[in-house]
């Protein structure tokens, strides 16, 4: 049952980092296909095949480049390098502080790509996405402060490996960070900054001018930050390797049913019910937390 | 190896359709057609897409339309006449303000016949427009390097 | 030694010079270059010579000097009482009356007797202080040169009093190095009303019915301040017989927490943490040179460094939690309050309210790992907050508006500006420059004494986010076309000031293991016994990040500008009905223009609501911290 953790401690850092450079995509593209097909089963179609968000990136990669201005795909480009570094130092057992903050910089270059381009649609994208960063952030580093309450450590790699199941000390975390995690996978109620379903009253949102290649490196990207969301949903399971690879996976199948059974939010009702939620669930978890230490 | 064919994204435009293609292109999405059981994807950006279906007969106002949504799709592209509005104009080609079908301005690929055109068929459009865009993928590449 | 004193009396000097020069002489000029080497100079010349050495005391002949300094207080409180007599206020009256009463008789009943030992000192925390002034003051000064002329061209109506506005500057950097610099706490308080009068003249500079306002205000609660500045002084004295800073912090607890507590309400005044901080948000309406002198280098970092200062005598008492959550309140709600804004000066100025508040929480907190975060936060956010104002001055003047809303496409219209604006924010808010990796040790300082403040910070840096990147944003969109570039007529003296600060943000962040291990690890192994290791490989990581970004940046846009021809250009999507980018044919074959705006969230974050719970929570916790203090 621990070979996982064994393997794991083989490695050394920089194995770890490049296992889940090379490995994330494939991870990613398989749950996006996941997704897809899961989400037209719900609805009662067929769906497309499993492999199908390969198939759209392959594709995305052989079409012409067309831009609005000619830096537009630089700040795409820092996104994508940040986001997988990020999650590099998360996978290689580094300070999770670091992964979060990595994060948020990738998010932020995100942004600035969607306002650099000087267009309505991605403009109002990226200002929904700004107060969908907002929204989360604070909830991400309070996960990261109530693991460290819990553990005396903010290195992934104790995380991971910390005996007694972390979800006993945190579950008002854990319910917190769940709810935020509709924001990061970019599902219904809260895909308010683009979307992947058909119809999108701002068009794509953020990604409206960013075609061909550049839409394939953001995509990709979506993939390395979905499996390090899953990743740290891990983290509250450690103690039990099988476990806790169940419960992503629960989680991302959770999320996916989320995103069937509701209509958007408005972003007013977004900010307010996640910053609310995250006082609630996440704030009095840390002061008993505190209390109890 | 091209990758069209497993990911053709379309946008859609209407450009003075009765609605009643409309209406069969929104349809073919639906549970019973469900184009994106090939990977087909109704996009509403023209940067995303690879063909631009368009439904109706071409008149003064949206041909200037027509053109800036097709020169902002990114090469390779196909377009696609759904319906006989868009082939020839139909019962409107003698109207003052229309111009015909969509070839009268832009050089169309696939013609989707019908009045309205069938999901089935516009489903069967694609499928050809893909071999179509893979053509076409070859052509530019070859064009280009 | 004589440093030191070079360095109070030189720009008193230069301040004398200035008076007595008629303007726009060459020679002012020459005087505004050499002055500003010196004040440079001189700052690293001590960093140098007291690298390797603690804390050194000096010992001054004090009483005659001590005697000199009543003379110019009652001066000063005369002059106060003139100039509020003048526009009829009375509230400064009181306080300057009540407060040279206290200090007069206090001087000629105990001064006599008093015995100094130490009148000056010299720290690492000083020295990092001297440098920030030295530096960052004098180019703000080099950047006056430029920057007033053009400001009175552009503001007929206003008298011109450049003489004065120099004399000024330079009086008050000459206050703050005193204030650094002084073990003796007469001396310090001496000096702590000189910034006082100063920046009250300063922000009342234009002379209008506005600034007049702004400046009386500054003026009232500063002198509250400076009020119960000089209370707890007598307090002190007449408890313990001592008037120096490094024996106050030695003392009994019982004798010293009042005091101390007085001296931290003095400091928190003069870093406008709530419920004072409407003086700083009103000194906007100063010249820029003035308000970036106040926000980044002086006044405000005069208050956090008192009360860092006095810190040690709260240690865990009821006291600093107070001062800790009155730090946390400020930075939570002036973040959110930021987010309301769109006067860009203001934006800035609430951000500047909310990273003191994070630097008076870390004093609160007084461990050796929040005091090492509040020390890289003071010299991060003086430079990049320096450099902010500055660039918005000139924007300012380039547009004819402050307000963000109007700095559409500011990256096409005055590109190396922005460029150097971008460079500022970066620092501010951009992992991982500057401020972000000193909120890193701040988080894990805060988890370890009180988690409760972990929470505020989450909340506060996410709101912080937020007004930083709409603004970044907003700034560096990109339209293609033609347009027009606004005159980058900028004088030299303003583009040398801005490429100094701009490469010692950079510097200051690529340099911080340096800063941390040169400068800032000796001061806290004095102070605690102990430094806080930060993580090395964090450091190397973010350190690596860092030189990362700095490399890709310059080389990503010479790419994507020169390189890649790899693309064609396409008009931004506009439901197909473009006309060309940025206009679109509406309906009636009308010709509509495509505008972007922000989201403020008035509704949410606006002043009117959050401002006064700011001021009574605020308020609440004063009061604590002076009930414990007196029980
Ligand atoms: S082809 Fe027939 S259904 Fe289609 S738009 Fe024309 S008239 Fe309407």
């Amino acid at each position: 049952m621990n070979s996982i953790y064994e393997a794991y401690q083989v490695l050394s850092m920089a194995e770890r980092a490049l296992v889940f450079l090379v490995l994330a995509p494939i991870a990613g593209g398989l749950l996006a296909g996941i997704d897809r097909k899961l989400s037209a089963r719900l609805q009662g179609r067929y769906g497309p095949p499993v492999r199908q968000p390969f198939f759209d990136v392959l594709k995305l990669f052989q079409k012409e480049r067309i831009v609005v201005n000619k830096f537009q795909n630089f700040n795409i480009i820092l996104f994508f390098l940040f986001t997988a570094c990020s999650g590099a130092l998360f996978f290689a057992g580094a300070d999770i502080l670091l992964t979060v903050f990595g994060l948020a910089l990738a998010g932020t270059f995100f942004i600035l790509a969607g306002f650099s381009v000087g267009s309505p649609y991605s403009h109002l994208g990226a200002e929904r996405e700004v107060i969908q960063m907002v929204s989360y952030e604070p909830m991400v580093i309070l996960m990261a402060v109530g693991m460290y309450q819990a553990t005396g450590s903010f290195k992934v790699a104790d995380l991971v490996q910390y005996e007694a199941p972390l979800i006993l000390y945190l579950p008002g975390i854990f319910l917190g960070f769940l709810y935020i995690l509709t924001i990061k996978f970019r599902k219904s109620p809260f895909d308010l900054s683009m979307s992947h379903h058909a119809h999108q009253e701002i068009v794509r949102g953020i990604t409206t001018e960013f075609s061909g290649p550049a839409l394939a490196l953001i995509e990709i990207t979506h993939w390395y930050e979905n499996v390090l969301l899953l990743g740290m949903v891990y983290l509250f399971f450690g103690f039990n390797p099988w476990i806790a690879l169940v419960v992503s996976l629960a989680t991302y199948l959770f999320e996916i049913f989320i995103d069937m059974n509701y209509a958007r939010f408005k972003w007013q009702l977004t900010l307010a019910s996640t910053w609310l939620f995250t006082a609630v669930a996440g704030i009095s978890n840390i002061v008993v937390l505190s209390v109890m230490k | 190896m091209a990758w069209f064919k497993r990911s053709p994204w379309i946008l859609h435009y209407n450009a003075t359709s009765c609605n009643g293609c409309d209406t069969e292109v929104i349809v073919s999405l639906t549970p019973l057609y469900d184009l994106e059981r090939f990977g087909i994807i109704n996009t509403g950006n023209p940067k995303h897409a690879d063909i631009l279906a368009v439904t109706g007969s071409v008149n003064e106002k949206s041909v200037q339309a027509l053109k800036n949504l097709y020169d902002q799709m990114p090469n390779p592209k196909v377009i696609m006449a759904v319906g006989l509005c868009a082939i020839s104009g139909c019962v409107f080609q003698d109207c003052y303000n229309v111009m015909g079908g969509v070839d009268k301005v832009l050089p169309v690929d696939v013609y989707v016949p019908g009045c309205a055109a069938r999901p089935e068929a516009i489903i069967d459009g694609v499928i050809m427009a893909c071999e179509i865009l893979e053509k076409k993928y070859a052509e530019w590449k070859k064009g280009r390097g | 030694m004589n440093a030191l004193i070079f360095l109070i009396i030189f720009p008193l000097f230069i301040a004398a010079l200035a008076l007595v020069l008629p303007a726009g002489n060459a020679l002012r000029k020459t005087v505004g270059v050499i002055a500003g080497v010196v004040l440079s100079a001189v700052p690293i010349y001590l960093l140098i010579a007291y690298l390797d050495t603690g804390p050194v005391y000096f010992r001054v002949g004090s009483h005659l000097v001590n005697m000199v300094m009543l003379a110019v207080e009652v001066v000063i409180a005369a002059f106060i009482v003139y100039i509020s007599l003048r526009s009829k206020r009375y509230l400064p009256i009181v306080l300057v009356a009540v407060q040279s009463l206290i200090m007069v008789t206090f001087e000629l009943t105990a001064g006599g007797t008093m015995e100094i030992e130490h009148s000056l000192f010299v720290d690492k925390f000083s020295i990092i202080m001297a440098l920030i002034i030295g530096i960052i003051g004098s180019a703000i000064c080099l950047y006056g040169i430029g920057y007033i002329p053009e400001y009175h061209q552009h503001h007929k109506e206003i008298k011109e009093r450049r003489r004065y506005f120099s004399f000024l500057i330079y009086l008050f950097l000459s206050a703050m190095f005193g204030i650094v610099f002084s073990n003796n706490l007469m001396w310090l308080y001496f000096f702590w009303e000189i910034t006082t009068i100063c920046s009250a003249l300063l922000i009342g500079y234009r002379n209008d019915k506005q600034s007049i306002e702004s400046s009386f205000r500054a003026l009232n609660m500063n002198l509250l301040g400076g009020l119960v500045f000089a209370i707890g002084l007598v307090y002190l004295y007449n408890s313990s017989h001592i008037m120096e800073l490094d024996k106050l912090i030695k003392l009994d607890r019982n004798l010293v927490l009042l005091p101390a507590v007085c001296m931290a309400f003095a400091g928190l005044v003069k870093s406008a943490q709530f419920p004072f901080s409407s003086w700083l948000t009103g000194a906007m309406v100063a010249p820029t040179p003035v308000s970036a002198l106040l926000h980044s280098s002086t006044m405000v970092k005069a208050g956090v460094y008192i009360i860092l200062r006095v810190a040690p005598a709260l240690e865990n008492t009821v006291a600093a939690k107070m001062l800790m959550f009155i730090g946390g309140v400020s930075f939570l709600i002036t973040a959110l309050m930021a987010i309301s804004q769109s006067n860009a000066k203001k934006v800035l100025a609430y951000s500047t309210i909310s990273n003191l508040g994070l630097i008076v929480a870390c004093a609160g907190i007084n461990t050796a790992a929040a005091v090492w975060s509040a020390l890289l936060l003071i010299v991060f956010h003086a430079v990049a907050k320096s450099l902010l104002f500055l660039c918005v001055g000139i924007v300012e003047y380039k547009l004819d508006s402050r307000d963000i809303e109007d700095m559409d496409y500011l990256i096409m219209r005055l590109p190396k500006l922005t460029a150097v604006m971008m460079i500022g924010m970066a620092g501010m808010f951009l992992a991982p420059f500057g401020m972000i990796i000193s909120k890193f040790v701040t988080l894990k300082a805060f988890v370890d004494t009180n988690p409760g403040m972990a929470i505020v910070l989450a909340y506060g840096s996410a709101a912080t986010v937020f007004f930083w990147v709409k603004w970044m944003g907003k700034i560096m969109s990109i339209r293609h076309g033609e347009i027009e570039v606004v005159a980058h007529r900028v004088s030299r003296w303003e583009w040398f000031t801005l490429d100094v600060l701009a490469v010692s943000t950079v510097f200051v962040c690529l340099a911080f293991p340096l800063i941390s291990s040169g400068v800032i690890d000796p001061y806290l192994t004095e102070r605690f016994g102990n430094v806080p290791v930060p993580d090395f490989f964090n450091v190397m990581v973010t350190f690596f990040i860092m030189v990362g970004l700095l490399v890709l940046l310059p080389l990503g846009l010479f790419y994507f500008g020169f390189a890649n021809k790899n693309y064609r250009r396409v008009a931004t999507y506009l439901g197909g009905a473009n006309i060309d980018n940025v206009t679109f044919e509406g309906a009636m074959a009308s010709v509509q223009t495509i505008e972007m705006k922000n989201y403020y969230l008035q509704k949410y974050f606006g002043e009117d609501r959050l401002f006064n719970v700011g001021v009574i929570i605020s308020l609440a916790l004063l009061c604590v911290m002076f009930g414990v203090a007196f029980i």
